[in-house]
């Protein structure tokens, strides 16, 4: 085990190098003068040349890449060009806002998917079964804009009974700070949900199908102890989609933090690019991806933990 | 008029609404509401900085550089059925040197304090100018710099001359400096040095001499201001104890806050969410204001728009009400740089009307007809500030203009591509086919909305003149503007300058915006003036 994370730990500095490079190289590859976005539109050339120089805009490129790379590995991501504070204070308490966002999200998304897909897999071939997979297609399908403003037409505009957008203050006591996490999470955890479902249900069908269930059955296990059985088997699959969902809700989560005004990378994210903030945008893209790789790693982990077949493939 | 009578106007002129405040100064402070909350949406995603030159434009500027900070001058926004002026504010008054004209005197407020208790005083003017354009000294800030640097520029020295009276010279007589310094914000030295010289700590409890206080902000989410009871213009003491801003970039999420109760006031409504949040008893604020929704045209080779009967014939072409329709009513048809109301429209000889006939008639005389349409290309943004709905606009105009012989391609980029593209010139391998530009602009500011796009001085990179607009007269007349001191010279020669611009159709004038706000029902006590500012201190919360 030690031996694998080792090896896979390798891996992520060849694909860490790889990353930085790709998104640094991406926010330059706009249109447009790099510093436009700080220059007043009534700077002089004397003023605007005196700003691309301090912050480094007139060196060739390479060099610039590389005095980035050195000041991110010294923990240091620059100062953002929109709101002049340094970028770690912009992109960490941004990125712990969307952990608790994605986490919250694919917790219920597990949660329902799991659910949905076990029954819909028990229940193969009835009405129910269909039920549940056009419930499920419905969440993969569902356009989390559009459903985010419908929420919150209903159930702060119209209802009153949650916050329309943000996530509370300091000071705020729990029930308080929770319902603002209500409405977020319940949009992001549709499509995720519904994506875990049909795996679910996919996943359980197969292994229901297998001789191993028939001949516990033969035995007389009762229900429930077949049942776990069942879960084992079909846990390694389910926890490659859902820690890849989650993943994805990580970096994923761009409209719905818009929507809701939700200070996460998404929303981070979303300004810098309209306001063309680089070192906010490289340095959220990177440890976006930085999370990716993590969380890759961590499924890939508990996969091996829930079926020694997949160890016993690594070891091959 | 000789050098007493100048000095006498330039600083009577300044000294008048001063004494005002002096004397208002002495009146006791008004009464507030306990626990009145101020709580607004800002259309911005992040919280501007709060160190004093405020970042995101004039947003920023609104509701963080002008609540925490003070300039020199500040905007009179209680004037509300006239564009405002400039008026005193920590400069009581000033006088330019008649015989020179480029040096400034400027007579500081006494017994001004910033946050933590310092005074202000001639020693704050000089270290704070210092902060923008000094770069060896230990306050030189390049994130304030990049905001406000370019507002000092032009000035080649600066210096005390007793406590409240500070000397600034300018390298040529330049009667815009008066509106360019009123974007320069005070911040305390005293405050920045207890802070241990970081603007990092004093980003987080900054200290100015503005009329609320920073109690604390969270990124991305809100600021949260107090009272300034102690303010020193009693007049302009709040009238809330709390201002609550709110970063909510996305339109809809502002108006489901408004309609839920999580604030009370909200910027850059929808159009088409109007109707909803008046049904709910919310009160919709809008005027026009010192912005205009144009075609800056292209007079590099080979532009068809060299020939006035063309710029014309594109003025002519627009219907405006339409437009103004398709916006729900929320602007105002423009006929030139700026509103007709203003004191800088002047007697334009040409009447931006709607008259396709005669746009048609201009094409024909210039050489164009059935067969040989008028090819231009346009380029414009998929949003951006003060762009309103740049998307549908443009196919407005396009439909128009196709309608009476043009044929326009409408070219879209994003808002900081569209700057850049801005800040090459027409004559640019980029711009090689653009012969228009669609960026809403600022004209509160003449010397930034009309002088450093008209002045051949200003063709880019050296100001904003983007088209290379160049003319004799338009010169003349900018060169007249800058050497007028006394507000009424500047506003004939400004007049003067727009006349001329408008009558030689020097870009296509399409709107004006009409900056549409929503306000809860127990919000009270708002005007909108006609200005890019409001005036927070006069909001009273039932």
């Amino acid at each position: 085990m030690a031996g694998f994370i080792a090896y896979r730990l390798l891996y992520v500095l060849p694909i860490s190098i790889g990353v930085s490079l790709i998104c640094f190289a991406l926010t330059y590859m706009a249109p447009g003068d790099p510093a436009s976005s700080i220059i007043p539109d009534d700077a002089s050339p004397e003023v605007a040349a005196q700003i691309r120089a301090a912050y480094g805009f007139d060196r060739p490129l390479p060099i610039q890449y590389l005095l980035w790379l050195w000041r991110v590995l010294s923990g240091d991501f620059g100062v953002s060009l929109s709101t002049g504070r340094p970028v770690t204070d912009e992109v960490i308490p941004a990125m712990m806002n969307t952990l608790s966002l994605a986490g919250g999200g694919a917790l219920l998304a597990a949660f329902v998917g799991i659910t949905l897909g076990t029954l819909a897999a028990y229940r193969n071939g009835r009405l129910s079964d269909r039920a549940i997979s056009a419930v499920g297609i419905a969440g993969m399908s569902v356009p989390q804009y559009w459903l985010a403003m419908v929420m919150v037409a209903i159930f702060a505009v119209e209802l009153g009974v949650l916050p329309a957008s943000g996530m509370g203050q300091p000071g705020d006591d729990f029930g308080r700070t929770l319902s603002f996490y209500v409405l977020p999470i319940l949009t992001l955890a549709t499509v995720p949900a519904g994506i875990i479902a049909r795996s679910v249900r996919s996943t359980v069908s197969e292994t229901l199908q297998q001789e191993f269930v028939q001949a516990l059955e033969a035995k007389g296990l009762p229900a429930w102890r077949i049942f776990l059985h069942v879960a084992k088997n079909a846990a390694g699959p389910a926890l490659a989609v859902i820690g890849l969902q989650f993943a994805n809700l990580l970096g994923g989560s761009i409209l719905v933090e818009t929507v809701f005004s939700w200070p996460g990378t998404g929303f981070l994210l979303n300004a810098a690019i309209f306001m063309r903030d680089l070192p906010v945008m490289q340095a959220t893209v990177l440890l976006l991806a930085m999370f990716f790789i993590v969380a890759n790693l961590l499924v890939d982990i508990l996969q091996m933990l829930f079926d020694p077949r997949v160890k016993s493939a690594r070891r091959g | 008029m000789d050098r007493r009578d100048f000095l006498k106007t330039a600083a009577m002129t300044a000294i008048l609404p001063s004494s005002t405040a002096v004397l208002a100064s002495n009146q006791p402070s008004r009464s507030v509401r306990p626990g009145s909350e101020l709580k607004i949406a800002m259309t911005l995603s992040d919280i501007p900085l709060t160190t004093g030159q405020s970042t995101q434009g004039a947003e920023g500027q609104r509701f963080i550089a002008m609540t925490i900070y003070d300039a020199l001058f500040r905007w009179d926004l209680s004037q509300t059925d006239k564009p405002a002026e400039l008026v005193p504010s920590l400069a009581e008054s000033y006088s330019v040197d008649k015989e020179t004209r480029t040096v400034w005197t400027l007579n500081l407020r006494k017994g001004v304090k910033f946050h933590d208790g310092s005074e202000f005083n001639a020693d704050a003017v000089l270290w704070n100018f210092d902060k923008l354009v000094k770069k060896d000294a230990p306050q030189f800030d390049q994130n304030q710099a990049n905001q406000a640097a370019s507002r000092l520029v032009g000035v080649v020295s600066y210096k005390k001359l007793d406590d409240y009276t500070v000397e600034v010279r300018t390298a040529e007589p330049d009667s815009m400096f008066f509106y360019r310094v009123s974007a320069v914000y005070f911040s305390s030295p005293a405050h920045w040095k207890a802070l241990g010289g970081s603007w990092a700590a004093f980003a987080k409890t900054p200290s100015g001499t503005g009329p609320f206080k920073l109690e604390s902000f969270v990124p991305r989410s809100r600021a949260n201001l107090v009272r300034n009871a102690e303010y020193w213009d009693k007049q302009r003491v709040p009238r809330v104890e709390k201002l609550t801003l709110f970063a909510m970039p996305d339109p809809s999420t502002r108006v489901a806050a408004l309609l839920s109760g999580q604030v009370n006031w909200v910027e850059a409504l929808p159009p088409d969410a109007i109707p909803r949040l008046k049904r709910s008893g919310i009160n919709i604020f809008s005027k026009v204001y010192p912005h205009v929704w144009p075609y800056w045209l292209s007079y590099a080779e080979g532009s068809p728009f060299l020939d006035i009967r063309v710029r014309k014939a594109a003025n002519l072409a627009i219907d405006r009400d339409g437009m103004s329709k398709l916006l729900g009513g929320y602007a105002k048809p423009a006929k030139g740089m700026v509103d007709t109301s203003s004191p800088w429209f002047g007697k334009p000889t040409f009447d931006i009307v709607f008259d396709p006939a005669a746009a048609r008639k201009l094409l024909t005389e210039a050489g164009y007809g059935p067969g040989k349409p008028c090819k231009i290309t346009l380029l414009t943004s998929q949003a951006g500030s003060g762009q309103m709905q740049p998307l549908a606009m443009n196919e407005f105009v396009q439909a128009n203009l196709n309608k009476v012989g043009f044929d326009v391609t409408i070219e879209v980029v994003d808002w900081e591509a569209l700057r850049a593209r801005r800040s090459e010139g027409a004559g640019a391998k980029s711009n090689r086919s653009v012969f228009g530009l669609n960026n809403s602009w600022s004209i509160q500011d003449p010397d930034f909305g009309m002088l450093s796009v008209t002045w051949s001085k200003r063709i880019v990179p050296k100001g904003n003149n983007w088209g290379l607009y160049q003319d004799e007269i338009a010169d003349k007349l900018c060169e007249a503007a800058v050497n007028a001191f006394t507000p009424e010279d500047r506003d004939r020669t400004l007049s003067d300058l727009h006349a001329y611009i408008v009558s030689q159709a020097m870009w296509i004038w399409v709107v004006h915006d009409t900056n549409p706000r929503a306000l809860a029902a127990n919000v009270k006590n708002f005007d909108p003036p006609q200005n890019w500012y409001v005036d927070l201190t006069q909001i009273e919360v039932g």
